[in-house]
């Protein structure tokens, strides 16, 4: 069940999450519908009618083209399919690892990153089958899990091991899985607030960088919004995360809060959101800053998933990196 | 004098406006990054020691600016309290504002529905549904009814309830900082090892300024058993310590007493050394070695000040290594499976009597002198020195490291964090909405409707609640 988990599960999670990456990439090149087709179309329709240059303000396309009932499949169906398999063999990979270690999968780095790429996997899906205007942001979506999911491959794959006494405590299933929850819809929602810049960006005549794509990506204010949604979801989970460690932490180590280096971060990041969900509800603070403070946000919670293992000696080192 | 009060009114309300408050918060993140990356006096003063032998010339600037006790440096308090000023600015108006708004009954209709976001015309007003909503029934001189209606005051409810309760943790902290107390020590096992709470018994601790050394909860602990299990890899599986016969705590389950929490931190061996010089005078002695690694490879010394009579340079000290399952000069598992001690014999002047405080896990040498080379002795074993005296190696005894704690800060903190929970959510979710509907004396019925936050799902509610006859928004 181990091998089977540790060798060949993840991999085939991994390589499904690439397909389906791949997949999405073929869709916004070359789909059916393709965007870039259309923005050709609609360049040559602009040129043709020979006005003044017009910057495309509209979003980039309307629910009811999307679903335009068609013979074949298109490559955003086969790619959300793809993504569909690769969520599959996630789940598997994290229940048989489960089933070995006789344990929750989150023990250590490599089980706990697992369990939060899987969460997000699980909140994207859900997202795409409400909201079908969104499913374009699939590719951002399968971006982050190939690199996150690889990065638990090839670098903190550890072999099962018992837990450390420090984490047998009901508060360990309560705290990471609040914390792991919370991490995932942070994920899409960061996810969404990058689709955000890009295409409002897009939307202003910003044409350096990165921004060009953003005429790919569903219209502006929808993605904004699903990414306000999953902040706003996500941050009181969070909390709840962080006082069920503080809870812990209290029976563990005689103290709720120690500016732990772990801490320190989960403060940090709670600060950031906090500070994200202000800015969200000012009229006078734009849009787009609030969504640089969202990607901030998420650059916080890398740092304390990643940076604090590997950088920092702390509390929260029971797994190694 | 009118300047004077224009600047400090023009200061207040730059204090209390949105951006400061999120250039504060921000501040606050920023300001706690240091305390992730320099180490920090509360959570290891041995790693910032270790910084000043690394950066001998960065260290002392550093240190005067706090930056190794970065949550108790000024700079840091002045973000915090201003952003908590800047929070009470922003939270006391908008309490005032809210209480006027739930004594007050909704607003009158606006005169013209057409110019709010959505109206509609009302062919039946018997269906409008207003069921859960806060109405008032108005009825003007001309003959015109009107019924306001709103819903949602919970939001601003839950609002002014999150950002009041982080008031009441930043109190709860205090009173912890100013009334709580710690106290650290090891503990070996045995009768004349126990202790009883104060503070010349603990190794180290901190008192909050409000705490008199005499106010301690008087307890007495003795440690009576400690149990731990491994798996065949050193990896542990769980410890247990049980004190004066029937107390056990271990890791996660501290023993809770009244006035404070005793916390299982470490354990260890501790070696029972018996002494007998060449006279034939005999000193026993039980010394906590400190664990090197996981297997409990532990080092320490035995120190024998009263061996070989009043000459103090003939005092004896040994110091070495103690390996529960003795390895390649290493413990190969953290039971004692095959138990060593690799010991060096030191003669002279321990220096114990002059008074500076030494520490008990390693010898002053200046006086000693070796004497050859070291000596393993498995248990039983007697090593018999250039000199005839003797070294017995008796056994081992366990030794737990403990932390005595007492926060009374952590109930109110505790309830704070417990209400923002509760006002989050409220806040976050809750949807401030207004709906009017006016029956005219003709006979014709309209309704109009205000969400006043952002809320996409107000156009599915207002139809719900209009019964909306065919599509007229305005939006």
């Amino acid at each position: 069940m181990a091998a089977l988990s540790d060798n060949v599960l993840i991999t085939i999670t991994v390589l499904a999450y690439l397909v389906a990456m791949l997949l999405h990439s073929a869709d916004y090149a070359f789909g059916r519908q393709s965007h870039i087709a259309k923005a050709a179309v609609r360049e040559r329709e602009l040129v043709g009618a020979g006005g003044p240059p017009v910057v495309e303000k509209a979003g980039g396309f309307l629910i009811g083209q999307e679903i335009k009932p068609r013979a074949k499949l298109s490559m955003l169906q086969i790619a959300l399919g793809a993504t569909v398999l690769a969520g599959a063999a996630h789940l598997a990979t994290v229940v048989t690892r489960a089933l070995a270690a006789e344990r929750m999968p989150w023990g250590n780095m490599y089980e706990f990153v697992l369990t939060v790429t899987l969460l997000g996997t699980l909140v994207w899906l859900a997202v795409a089958i409400v909201k079908p205007e969104v499913r374009h942001l699939g590719l951002f979506v399968v971006l982050v899990q190939v690199l996150l999911t690889g990065v638990a491959q090839i670098v903190l794959q550890k072999p099962i091991g018992p837990l450390v006494p420090a984490l047998d405590s009901y508060w360990f299933v309560i705290h990471v899985a609040s914390v792991a929850t919370a991490s995932a819809l942070f994920l899409v929602g960061f996810a969404a607030s990058l689709m955000y810049l890009l295409r409002s960006g897009y939307d202003k005549g910003k044409r350096g960088g990165l921004y060009p794509y953003g005429r790919l990506f569903a219209n502006a204010e929808t993605v904004e919004r699903l990414s306000f949604r999953m902040h706003a979801f996500a941050f009181p989970i969070w909390t709840f995360g962080v006082t069920a460690g503080a809870i812990w932490a209290e029976a563990a180590w005689g103290r709720y809060w120690g500016w732990d280096p772990k801490e320190t971060w989960a403060f940090i990041s709670w600060i950031v959101y906090a500070g994200y969900l202000h800015a969200r509800a000012t009229p006078s603070i734009s849009r787009r800053a609030a969504a640089w403070i969202a990607v901030i946000g998420w650059a916080t919670m890398l740092m304390n998933l990643f940076g604090v293992n590997i950088f920092f000696e702390g509390l929260h080192s029971y797994g190694g990196v | 004098m009118s300047g004077v009060l224009a600047f400090l009114r023009n200061s207040w309300r730059q204090l209390t406006s949105m951006r400061t408050a999120l250039t504060l918060l921000f501040l606050l993140a920023v300001a706690a990054i240091p305390g992730s990356v320099l180490p920090q006096r509360s959570v290891s003063a041995e790693n910032v020691a270790g910084y000043f032998r690394v950066h001998p010339d960065l260290a002392p600037v550093l240190d005067r600016l706090g930056f190794f006790e970065v949550f108790a440096a000024p700079w840091f308090a002045a973000i915090y309290l201003l952003l908590f000023t800047s929070l009470v600015g922003c939270v006391v108006p908008r309490l005032a504002d809210h209480v006027r708004a739930l004594l007050r009954p909704p607003p009158a209709a606006p005169a013209r529905f057409e110019r709010l976001p959505f109206h509609t015309v009302v062919e039946d007003p018997e269906t409008v549904n207003f069921k859960g909503w806060r109405k008032l029934k108005r009825e003007l001189p001309d003959g015109t009814v009107t019924v306001s209606a709103e819903k949602g005051y919970l939001k601003e409810t839950g609002n002014l309830l999150f950002h009041s309760s982080l008031l009441v943790i930043l109190v709860g902290v205090g009173i912890g900082a100013q009334w709580g107390w710690h106290a650290n020590r090891l503990l070996v096992q045995g009768p004349e090892q126990a202790f009883c709470n104060s503070l010349q018994q603990f190794d180290e601790y901190g008192l909050g300024p409000m705490v008199d050394p005499g106010d301690l909860p008087p307890f007495c602990l003795e440690l009576t058993g400690f149990e731990a299990s491994f798996l065949d890899n050193g990896i542990p599986k769980w410890f247990e310590a049980e004190v004066n016969g029937d107390r056990k705590f271990r890791v996660n389950h501290p023993l809770r007493l009244d006035g404070a929490s005793v916390y299982l931190l470490g354990h260890g061996y501790a070696p029972i050394l018996k002494y007998t010089d060449a006279a034939g005078k005999s000193q026993t002695t039980v010394s906590p070695f400190l664990p090197l690694d996981g297997m409990l490879t532990s080092e320490g010394v035995a120190a024998f000040p009263d061996a070989n009579g009043s000459d103090k340079a003939k005092q004896m000290g040994f110091e070495g290594l103690y390996l529960p399952t003795a390895g390649m000069g290493r413990s190969n598992h953290p039971e004692e499976r095959d138990p060593a001690l690799m010991l060096m014999a030191y003669r002279g002047d321990l220096g114990l009597d002059v008074g500076i405080s030494e520490s008990v896990y390693q010898l002053n040498k200046e006086k000693l002198t070796r004497l050859g080379d070291a000596k393993m002795l498995k248990k039983g074993d007697t090593w018999t020195l250039d000199d005839g005296s003797k070294l017995e190696f008796l056994g081992t005894k366990q030794w737990i490291t403990i932390s005595i704690r007492h926060d009374p800060g952590e109930p109110i903190v505790l309830a704070g964090v417990a209400l923002l929970l509760v006002g989050l959510p409220m806040s976050l979710y809750g949807k401030r909405r207004r709906v009017w509907l006016r029956l005219n004396p003709d006979g014709t019925a309209e309704a109009g409707g205000l969400p006043r936050t952002d809320y996409p799902g107000f156009e599915d509610e207002f139809k719900k609640v209009t019964q909306w006859p065919r599509s007229q928004t305005t939006s």
